[in-house]
């Protein structure tokens, strides 16, 4: 019979792994930043903000275009990603069991799991290649169709966690079934909702394989949507790969940069839930 | 209304021993007014093959509270569901026989369950105000909804008043109209359902087991509040407390296994019930 020290004992064995366990899941990201922080900090400046690149030999110059062209492509695929993703999400929910239900919840987890070069070799075959260039709009494309997935389910899990019991209640006042859908089910989970939506930005804003052959990346100011266009991860890529000591320095601040805006998009994200039920609306 | 006064004078009323107090004696329904509110016949309802109600047919009068008692199970709430349409929200679910309310068939063709609704308001067993929405736009949320109706945009506030004070939860909630619903305790949460459901001036009210999830005191201040809403509208609450239906209800319906086994005035269906079944029930002999 097992006394109760030894009992004790496997007591505290056990809380001691799932503490270490815990602690190395946090590890890497705080490994990861604090490299980047030495590597990138010191070649952070204003002008890396402001200012575009410049030759090899020169000193100075920035990602300007490079972080404006992030941004620009994040906003095409948020303009597909989070409209399909919402309205996919909302029939998932609203029609929980009809054949078109399994159908699309099945083929956007196979769309999730996709390697995102694949995507990339799609959205050149369909939108690179009969244009015939590289162009923004094709990368933004591609990036929105990786959001599509991850924002329909998310939607789904958040519509079905409104209990039917305040469905009812919207039904039993006389609404109507599109309007309890909208003003009660889908406002209830609108918090996680865009918990969903930031955290799928936040998943692409650092993808590069399915940028490689369709934003393609651009070494001057460029935010027109048919042309190729600079991106941080494209950019990132080119000057790590290269020979040169200042480009590697650019391209930690790079990293550092880029790290910091899905920060702050996992950030806001979590700001987004934790007002879940706060401010009312009149 | 109550259809077994007439069996009584025949042959004299058994006493049981009732196993509750019962507080309401007389109706208070005044002559004039006993034209029955909602009339159902042969009303059957499914889910899918199965019947949950089975050819009831049941007069309930006008401003007064009629209460639905029987076993889990029983049909009581499906059979109040059918009174306002809710039932056929189920998936697979459908309702056969009529209900007249007030005159007019709820199902006949053309009639909008959205319509019947507007005017049969409902009141959940758990409350269920809208967490997104503040104390006010709770109440409101009816009005809102039906922007052709209520002269709504301009008299709101005074509606929200109005339906608080009915719902007896003014006094509490006067100071706090623009915070959150879900600050409020459970009680206060149902009776802000029932304000909700009062603001649209419903000819009917329907409550689904309302005090089921609250505690002693709420679920007393929710019965006086039924006990006071007879005078304005025709209450039908569900319950399987009898001592609730006895305290506040002015008829009892009994129901079993889907099927309508008595209806009378409560104090007759509580101390003189003429079937067998009821006597076991009340008695707590099963149930």
């Amino acid at each position: 019979m097992k006394t109760a020290r030894s009992r004790h004992l496997a007591s505290g064995t056990m809380i001691g792994l799932t503490y270490l366990a815990a602690i190395l899941a946090t590890l890497p990201l705080l490994l990861i930043l604090a490299h980047l922080l030495r590597k990138g900090a010191s070649s952070l400046s204003l002008a890396f903000f402001t200012h575009m690149p410049v030759p090899v030999g020169e000193p100075g110059g920035g990602m300007a275009n490079a972080i404006v062209g992030t941004l620009v492509l994040i906003g095409i695929a948020s303009a597909i990603g989070l409209p399909i993703g919402i309205g996919a999400g909302l029939y998932l929910a609203e029609k929980k069991s009809t054949p078109l239900a399994y159908t699309v919840r099945f083929l956007s987890d196979v769309l999730n799991g996709l390697p995102s070069i694949v995507i990339g070799i799609f959205a050149w075959e369909f939108l690179v290649r009969p244009i015939g260039h590289f162009s923004a709009l094709a990368g933004g494309v591609a990036l929105g169709s990786m959001m599509i997935p991850l924002v329909t389910r998310t939607t789904e899990e958040m519509l079905l966690v409104v209990p039917t019991s305040l469905r009812e209640a919207a039904l039993a006042l006389g609404y109507p079934r599109w309007r309890t859908s909208i003003s009660v089910v889908l406002r209830t989970a609108l918090a996680g909702i865009v918990t969903g939506a930031l955290v799928a930005v936040a998943r692409i804003a650092g993808e590069t394989a399915p940028l490689l052959f369709t934003a393609f990346g651009n070494q001057f100011w460029s935010t027109s949507l048919r042309e190729p266009i600079a991106a941080l991860p494209l950019q990132i890529f080119t000057y790590a790969i290269s020979p040169y000591d200042e480009w590697h320095r650019q391209a930690w601040a790079g990293a550092l940069v880029l790290i910091s805006i899905v920060l702050a998009i996992s950030l806001a994200a979590r700001l987004a839930t934790r007002s879940r039920f706060g401010a009312p609306v009149d | 209304m109550l259809q077994s006064t007439e069996v009584f004078r025949e042959k004299p009323p058994r006493i049981v021993t009732p196993v509750v107090q019962i507080r309401a004696p007389e109706p208070i329904v005044s002559p004039e007014e006993t034209t029955p509110c909602i009339v159902a016949s042969h009303l059957s309802a499914f889910f899918g093959d199965t019947a949950a109600v089975k050819d009831v047919s049941i007069s309930i009068p006008q401003k007064a509270v009629t209460a639905i008692i029987g076993p889990s199970g029983c049909g009581k709430s499906t059979l109040l569901r059918c009174f306002n349409r809710m039932h056929e929200t189920v998936p697979g679910a459908r309702v056969e026989g009529s209900v007249e309310i007030l005159g007019s068939s709820i199902y006949g063709a053309g009639t909008s369950p959205i319509a019947v609704r507007r005017h049969v308001g409902m009141v959940f067993q758990r409350p269920t105000p809208f967490p997104t929405m503040s104390i006010r736009a709770n109440v409101a949320a009816g009005l809102r909804v039906d922007s052709r109706s209520h002269a709504a945009r301009g008299a709101t506030s005074e509606i929200v008043e109005e339906a608080l004070q009915r719902a007896g939860l003014w006094a509490e909630v006067k100071d706090q109209l623009d915070e959150s619903a879900m600050a409020l305790s459970g009680g206060q949460q149902q009776r802000l359902c029932i304000a909700r459901a009062l603001a649209t001036r419903p000819r009917v009210i329907l409550l689904d087991e309302p005090t089921a999830s609250l505690d002693p005191l709420s679920t007393q201040k929710v019965e006086e509040l039924v006990y006071d809403l007879r005078k304005t509208v025709t209450v039908v609450i569900v319950t399987h407390n009898m001592q609730q239906a006895a305290r506040v209800s002015d008829g009892t319906a009994f129901l079993l296994m889907g099927e309508l086994v008595e209806f009378a005035s409560t104090s007759e269906l509580f101390t003189a019930p003429k079937d067998p079944r009821t006597e076991s029930y009340i008695t707590g002999r099963f149930g």
